[in-house]
């Protein structure tokens, strides 16, 4: 456990698994962080994870893992940053130890702490209704993992044993940001305004460089300086739950009003009632004032009891989705690509297949423009891969059974793991804690 | 009557929770908000969308950052992961939702900022 202090700066070093390895280097090397939170686990990263963890046991984790260690624990570990991460996807443990593994290969000594208890597989029950339809989870396909959404409770154990990194599987996003702050500023969990305040700040975090510019430009309307090297962002919080997001000067990108509030509701439903396994957060009297060049001042969440009930991510297996592309050019082509959509249409509609017809390219330019260029998409969901095949060989077909003039051809075939939603008594969830050292 | 497009007034953002999507509206000059509450109903919003909401749309108006926000369910082809729309999460749809048309501003409006009273990050 770290010392209390009356101001804590938290950065965001990853928005997804695919974000940029450098920038957050970058954030690391000169932000003068205390804490840098990796999120990597989109809704369905588990599911996936789960089967690669199946196939080997000791897989299961991000992908980009041990790239993410190699380049951040040399930078972080010196410079007394705690690391905060999902990444350990479907297996936790074995992230841990790959952490571990990473630090000892630089000679570095931490502390390493797995957080797990998410998985609850074994504990849901496959007959209640999902969230999304009302029908049984069961009625969807083979389930082949349920994931609680973990809150901030769950790591404070292993940042109270000093841990240098934390590693866990699924967390509520903003619950990453929870933990370290409560544990930096001596925080209760059971205030609600100040768990409302760090809820806040990790959701403004939580996707990277969304709150610093990307995602945002609009040429002519919304300009955004050097997005080529964006910035990642961080947050200097306040004993009092104020805070202001920032960023390394020098870095690309930029943080004022507008793109903070664009993060601030991104992909809030009810702006009032957030709710998070630690708080139910308002948003509703939240003010944001630029202070300085890329420094927005936020302050005035509200928080509320936190739900009694955790989310479960239920993942099942939902088939294969078959997708196949042919491109048209020249005059006409509008024409012509719509013919092949109707005639591969009609041909898998005998398979008893009903597929989804696009047009990419479709303004009345191309049509009757030289140089115009449209293409075909037909995608299908199947049950079996060989069938979703069949699919995409009747869009290859069209290149001597089709119109004229259709060329580049590009078919795939996809198993998907399909995401239901439910609920868990929070009673119900036991997290672990286990601590690796690197020596 | 004249009309602009939606961009031309405010900038959007898209976010997705299963099958619902979820759009933040704001002004690109803060003294537009009443006249995007005015004109940017939920009503607008799914008439404009017709062809990707297929449920229900709710508005929430956020005045403290002149934010209005549309919760749209059953918008993304039977949800993100299931989906057979190429962009399945919808991200587009904000610059979608930017292309509907909406009255213009009369010139000699004397309309008022959002309550919050901060600084004008716009530029007219």
């Amino acid at each position: 456990m770290s010392a209390v202090r009356n101001e804590t700066r938290i950065g965001s070093g990853a928005g997804f698994a695919g974000d940029r390895i450098d920038a957050a280097v970058e954030l690391v090397r000169d932000g003068a962080l205390d804490d840098l939170v990796l999120e990597c686990l989109a809704e369905r990263t588990i599911a996936l994870a789960q089967g690669r963890r199946h196939a080997d046991s000791s897989l299961g984790y991000d992908l980009y893992a041990a790239e993410r260690f190699r380049a951040l624990l040399p930078v972080a570990i010196p410079r007394g940053v705690r690391i905060l991460s999902n990444l350990g996807a479907a297996n936790p443990v074995a992230a841990g130890r790959l952490a571990v593994r990473v630090a000892e290969e630089n000679g570095l000594e931490c502390r390493v702490a797995v957080v797990t208890g998410d998985d609850v597989l074994d504990l849901i029950d496959r007959e209640a209704p999902a969230l999304e339809d009302g029908k049984p989870l069961s009625s969807h396909g083979e389930i082949i993992s349920a994931n609680a959404y973990l809150g901030a409770d769950a790591l404070l154990p292993g940042l109270r044993a000093g841990a240098d990194v934390i590693i866990t599987g699924r967390v509520a996003d903003p619950s990453l940001f929870v933990a370290a702050l409560v544990d930096r500023l001596g925080w209760d969990l059971a205030d609600e305004s100040l768990i409302a305040a760090a809820t806040l700040a990790g959701h403004l975090l939580e996707c990277g460089a969304q709150v610093t510019g990307g995602y945002f430009a609009d040429p002519g309307y919304k300009t955004v300086p050097g997005l080529e090297s964006l910035g990642l962002p961080f947050a200097d919080i306040r004993h009092d739950g104020s805070m202001t997001i920032g960023k390394v000067n020098g870095t690309g990108g930029m943080i004022d009003r507008r793109t903070v509030r664009e993060q601030l509701l991104y992909e809030l439903g009810d702006p009032g009632a957030y709710k998070t396994p630690d708080v139910t957060l308002d948003v509703y009297g939240v003010t944001l004032r630029e202070v300085a060049p890329d420094r927005v001042h936020v302050s005035g969440a509200v928080g509320r009891r936190r739900p009694d009930e955790l989310k479960v991510s239920v993942g099942y297996r939902a088939g294969f989705r078959s997708e196949g592309e042919i491109s048209y050019a020249g005059l006409g082509c509008v024409d012509r690509a719509r013919l092949a959509g109707e005639i591969a249409a009609q041909r898998i509609r005998r398979r008893g297949v009903e597929p989804r017809i696009d047009l990419i390219g479709t303004l009345d330019t191309p049509n009757s423009t030289p140089d115009g260029e449209c293409r075909l998409r037909v995608a299908a969901m199947t049950d079996t891969v060989d069938h979703a095949r069949d699919i995409t060989r009747e869009v290859e077909a069209l290149y001597l059974n089709g119109p004229a003039g259709g060329g580049g051809v590009r078919t795939t075939v996809t198993e998907v793991i399909g995401i239901l939603s439910t609920f868990i008594d929070r009673t119900a969830v036991t997290s672990h804690t286990e601590i690796l050292e690197a020596k | 009557m004249n009309t602009v497009f939606l961009r031309e007034l405010a900038h959007a953002r898209a976010g997705d929770k299963g099958d619902t999507a979820i759009l933040s509206v704001f002004p690109l000059d803060d003294r537009d908000y009443e006249w995007l509450r005015t004109y940017v109903t939920a009503e607008a919003v799914k008439h404009h969308l017709a062809d990707y909401i297929n449920g229900d749309v709710e508005r929430f108006d956020v005045p403290l950052v002149c934010g209005l926000q549309f919760v749209c369910t059953h918008a993304l082809g039977g949800g993100v992961t299931t989906s057979l729309a190429l962009d399945s999460h919808g991200k587009s749809l904000s610059s979608r939702l930017l292309a509907m048309r909406i009255p213009a501003r009369p010139e000699d409006a004397n309309s008022q900022r959002c309550s919050s009273g901060e600084t004008d990050i716009g530029q007219r």
